[in-house]
């Protein structure tokens, strides 16, 4: 079990290897790799040349914990990393990182997707964007909330 | 209690944190705010924006008519934007 709130990079092949080394009974590993990108469907036009991602320290690692806790209680995970960055990112630099161990697939392929829809929702993290006229806040997006919305019932 | 901005909330208000003493008649989430929107313009501007605004109190998510007894610390935001 492990929540990571960091603003260096993180690797995708160590941190796999650190969650399933010695293990005999992993049959599935999921991940998600979230990536800072260019295009700007709410701005139309312009591309975004970089973001800055705020938090709220202190508060990120207990709703990261407590997102992370909520899996673990529907899905039968072995093991369940999540890692989310903070600071400035320029397209193509990753964000986010969200694994999860599991006998079956089907359990890990869920509790990832599950752990991203409610992370962008319930996790105090605010993405700003600079664009060639300047910086602006990013607005929630309301498909955001309607993805966590569909496991509000238990799986 | 100590009040916490953050995202376009810190950049209007002009600053991370304050201290603030309410009075005893302010006891929940949205009165605090009408009381800080008092404070100063600034203030006043950020806090106009009532719908978009997100309160957390002691880091758990809160609602305007959360009581604040006891409360050490209480956050105001934005909806959250990260992954």
């Amino acid at each position: 079990m492990a929540v990571r709130v960091q603003s260096e990079a993180f690797d995708l092949g160590v941190e796999t290897a650190r969650l399933t080394k010695g293990r005999h009974d992993v049959g599935a590993v999921a991940s998600f790799v979230g990536i800072a990108r260019e295009d700007n469907p709410d701005e139309g036009a312009e591309p975004v040349i970089a973001m800055t991602l705020e938090h709220y320290p202190g508060m990120t690692e207990r709703q990261l914990e407590a997102i992370e806790a909520e899996a673990r209680k529907r899905w039968p995970l072995l093991d369940c990393l999540i890692v989310h960055r903070y600071g400035r990112f320029e397209p193509g630099d990753p964000i986010v990182l969200v694994m999860t161990v599991s006998s079956h697939r089907q359990a890990a392929f869920d509790a990832c997707q599950f752990l991203m829809d409610w992370l962008k929702t319930k996790a105090p993290f605010w993405k700003q964007e600079e664009t060639a006229s300047g910086q602006r806040w990013v607005a929630a997006r309301k498909s955001d909330d309607a993805a966590a919305k569909k496991w509000s019932k238990p799986a | 209690m100590k009040i916490l901005y953050f995202a376009w909330l810190r950049t209007e208000i002009g600053m991370a944190e304050e201290t603030a003493s309410p009075p005893e008649a302010v006891t929940t989430a949205g009165e605090l705010i009408d009381w800080l929107a008092a404070l100063s313009p600034r203030h006043g501007t950020a806090f106009e924006k009532r719908d978009s605004i997100r309160v957390a109190i002691d880091q758990e998510f809160a609602e305007t008519d959360s009581v604040l007894t006891g409360a050490n610390e209480v956050a105001f935001f934005p909806p959250v934007t990260g992954g």
